[in-house]
């Protein structure tokens, strides 16, 4: 096992792959009273088509959000319930690309350890248990289909991807879980949740050397072959311009999304994201010159935000929020781009956004969460999450200037819109 | 002027041990050390009575003086600096503790260790925050009036804008109907109509009252030592003018109905939201604390096992115990048709808490959930600062740590008796309109 320290954040690390493929990675925090566990597949929302004995084979959307409901039950019951004993409450997320299971506790962290790493290895499901999670599962369906912020996104992503699989819901529909069985659950998971397709993050006040033991005891001893998986042959053109939606809000929401080039696996992978961060803030950040003026005049609120997604296979960069104009706030955006691919990128300014941007990300280290799903998408994507300084040191100005040209054209933006009933 | 009080001469400080120093005629600093974490965090938080008239001024304030100071006179110079601290964050917080107000800034920035060159941003950071409270930027001596009408159209739009999240509003609406006539029916941002009709008059008015006889609570969790702490916060907010500091509201506790209350909205929605409010008899807090971790407080509780788990009627459903209050509120998402059957179920699992038919593990799994709770709060700045402001806003001084063995000594039979005296009083749902509803 080998530990490696990041001097720059003051954080070490110690990794580990087993023979099964496993890949282990425990970050010691000996002055935290909790521990904190978190065990994840590469299998997510939009994992939908994959190859299973020799031919590509469609499953239901949402479905590897439907396993991970019903991985907590266990042929004694389920491991909420062994885990709540010893006052820990787990939790699990599926995102498009990931499905993660975690716990914190303060007690009988290595007990817990072993529940969940259990749990997640030994699938257990009825048709009956299956079909009793169409209803919780429907009310989280009915629940976001509610959510103006969920309509918005989604919505979005119709308009900018045709075939990429990243524009389906992880949740699924009603319709779509209705087809889901125990048996179809239990191929995806004999497809997915092999140690070699998975992860294990422990982060908190621990022995490294007992985890790896407790991961190797436990989890089979063999891996499984790598996955080939269908993400659709994506255009970089986009869809439709735009889409609009009446819902139960108090004002006009919108999203104007920009399709991006994605990037290659690797370090490469982490430098995109960087560059692609350091174009949101200059453009759309909060001391950015466009959000300022546009909070001045009225236009824009609190609730503004931008971002800059990467999955496999593609990228896109979003801002939005409440406006009671959301076509001007969508052509000043465009606008202020254009102005900054035309005149460049003041090297004061651009010095400025660098230095706070690298103090905001270090902040999110205060989170075990935000660790252990850096350090999780990090392996998946073949980068250490933890070398972020030094990946930063080599974006340029001109990188970002030249993100900055190359997408954030007006023929690859979409505006979704939700607006209130009259 | 501040007139300073308190020198740290006790020994233990040196140890840096958790204090609360009266440093101030009315204010307090909250010192919490801890070298663990990337970031330090300084807030300063003003605790007044929370009523209808006043709530909506009270919550404009902050936003206003985020706006500018004398020496950052706008957004684009203050977020210049901020972006020049390596990203340190200031931020204006508005919320309710029991029957309290608070408002005020929470500032977060790189732990000294960690900044590049050695250079001190406690100090920087301290000044911004007490330029932000006493010397906002101004024209004539008023806030600058495109300012206020910036903030209050947005805090309009942020009250309205509370329908858009339908489980946060259903658990408003619960709470403004439960407690109709009581401060604790009031939203932390006041009520629409109120918000629209501040004026500039109004706001400094209730400025000058806030900076001159409202408690000032401050916090620091960071690895500075408390002296140098103290000394930046003093030198920060040496204008502050007090005199008749108020000590902050006593919560007084919910009246119960003596017949249930039943109160139906409709919206253009595709799932129903019932909220169930109870009120406690007892004050027995952590029996009480126990008894609704049993119910609802947990993904191991009743509701969540039987409602969810084993009827499947819903995604969501879980309860809160308003300690101040003597009240407990249940929340869920459901299919309109469920409404009857979720109501009965409900009322069904807290007789089951109150008779005491729990499985083996269960007591023993909600004191853990909670002692977990207490033993991990040092470990979040966020929840440290948010805990002991509503210790302080409601007169409690216990620590994490006492109140972890309260629940330790809490007994099944103490738990029971305490629930037994739950009672129903007011049931809400948000449900679809006529022509989609049923």
């Amino acid at each position: 096992m080998k530990e490696t320290f990041y001097e720059r954040i003051a954080e070490s690390a110690w990794w580990e792959t087993l023979p099964n493929g496993l890949r282990i990675c425990v970050v010691p925090k000996p002055e935290h009273a909790k521990s904190y566990a978190f065990f994840a597949t590469r299998y997510g929302g939009m994992d939908v088509r994959f190859r299973r004995d020799g031919a590509f084979a469609d499953t239901p959307a949402g479905i590897a959000h439907y396993l991970e409901h019903k991985m907590f039950d266990t042929r004694e019951g389920n491991a909420l319930q062994e885990l709540a004993k010893n006052g820990a409450e787990p939790n699990a997320f599926t995102s498009n690309a990931l499905t993660g299971y975690y716990f914190d506790s303060t007690e009988h962290f290595e007990d817990n350890l072993k529940i969940l790493l259990s749990f997640v290895s030994i699938p257990y499901f009825t048709e009956e248990s299956v079909a009793k999670e169409q209803g919780i599962i429907g009310q989280e369906i009915r629940m976001i289909e509610d959510t103006p912020d969920w309509q918005v996104y989604t919505r979005l992503m119709h308009c900018l991807y045709r075939n990429s699989t990243g524009r389906i819901s992880v949740a699924g529909s009603v319709e779509s879980i209705r087809e889901i069985t125990a048996q179809t659950l239990y191929d995806c998971h004999r497809a997915f949740y092999t140690p070699s397709n998975m992860m294990l993050t422990v982060v908190g006040n621990v022995d490294p050397v007992h985890i790896v033991d407790l991961a190797r005891s436990i989890l089979p001893r063999e891996g499984g072959p790598a996955v080939e998986r269908d993400y659709g042959q994506e255009p970089m053109e986009i869809v439709q311009k735009e889409t609009c939606e009446k819902m139960e809000v108090s004002m006009p929401q919108f999203l104007l999304g920009y399709k991006c080039a994605p990037a290659a696996d690797g370090e490469e992978y982490l430098r995109a994201q960087i560059v692609g961060d350091l174009a949101c803030e200059l453009l759309l950040g909060e001391s950015s010159p466009l959000y300022l003026r546009l909070y001045d005049q009225g236009l824009v609120n609190g609730s503004f935000g931008s971002t800059f997604e990467m999955m496999p296979g593609i990228a896109y960069l979003y801002a939005g929020g409440d406006s009671r104009d959301t076509a001007a706030v969508a052509a000043e955006i465009q606008k202020e781009a254009d102005r900054m691919v035309r005149e460049g990128i003041d090297p004061a300014y651009y010095e400025r956004v660098r230095r706070s941007s690298f103090g905001e990300t270090l902040r999110e280290l205060n989170s075990f969460e935000n660790i252990a799903v850096s350090l999780t998408e990090g392996y998946f994507h073949g980068y250490d999450a933890f070398r972020f300084p030094q990946v930063f040191d080599t974006v340029a100005m001109d990188d970002v200037a030249a993100f900055l040209r190359e997408n954030l054209r007006p023929e690859r933006a979409a505006l979704s819109q939700i607006l209130p009933q009259a | 002027m501040l007139r300073r009080f308190g020198k740290f001469l006790n020994k233990e400080l040196k140890a840096l041990e958790e204090t609360r120093t009266k440093i101030a005629d009315g204010v307090y600093l909250t010192y919490l050390p801890a070298r663990k974490f990337k970031t330090s965090l300084l807030s300063a938080q003003f605790v007044t009575p929370l009523r209808a008239d006043s709530a909506s001024v009270y919550a404009l304030l902050p936003a206003v003086l985020r706006r500018g100071t004398v020496r950052y006179p706008d957004m684009g110079s203050l977020s210049a600096e901020l972006d020049r601290l390596y990203g340190a964050q200031i931020d204006y917080t508005v919320r309710k503790k029991a029957e309290n107000q608070c408002v005020g800034f929470i500032a977060s920035f790189l732990d000294d260790s960690l900044v590049p060159g050695g250079e001190r941003l406690l100090e920087p950071v301290s000044d911004l925050l007490g330029e932000l409270i006493c010397a906002p930027v101004t024209r004539s001596g008023r806030f600058l009036p495109e300012y206020v009408e910036g903030e209050r159209s947005n805090l309009v739009d942020a009250i309205r804008g509370i329908l858009n999240d339908k489980r946060d509003y259903a658990e408003l609406r619960l709470l403004q109907e439960m407690c109709a006539g009581e401060p604790y029916g009031i939203s932390r941002f006041g009520d629409e109509k109120t918000a629209e009709r501040v004026s500039i008059q109004k706001l400094h008015a209730c400025y000058a009252s806030l900076l001159s006889s409202a408690r000032l609570e401050l916090f620091y969790s960071g690895s500075a030592a408390p002296e140098r702490v103290q000394e930046a916060l003093l030198n920060a907010l040496s204008a502050l003018p007090r005199e008749n500091v108020r000590d902050p509201e006593m919560c007084r506790r919910h009246t119960p109905r003596r017949e249930v209350l039943n109160v139906t909205d409709r919206l253009d929605v595709s799932q129903g939201k019932l909220g169930m409010g109870f009120s406690c008899g007892s004050d027995d807090f952590s029996a009480l604390l126990l008894g609704n971790t049993l119910f609802g407080g947990s993904s191991n509780s009743k509701l969540f096992l039987n409602v969810r788990e084993k009827l499947s009627l819903c995604y969501y459903a879980s309860s809160v115990y308003h300690r101040q209050k003597g009240m407990i509120t249940v929340s869920s998402g459901i299919e309109f048709q469920n409404y009857q059957r979720a109501c009965d179920e409900i009322l069904a699992q807290l007789c089951a808490v109150q008779e005491g038919r729990l499985e083996d593990w269960e007591l023993e799994g909600a004191r853990s959930t909670l002692l977990n709770a207490y033993a991990s709060m040092g470990d979040s700045q966020g929840k440290l600062e948010n805990f002991y402001l509503g210790q302080a806003a409601t007169g409690q001084e216990e620590t994490p740590e006492e109140l972890a063995s309260q629940v330790r000594e809490t007994s099944a039979e103490r738990i029971f008796a305490a629930m037994r005296t739950v009672t129903p009083d007011t049931v809400y749902f948000l449900k679809g309109k006529e022509a989609q509803a049923e």
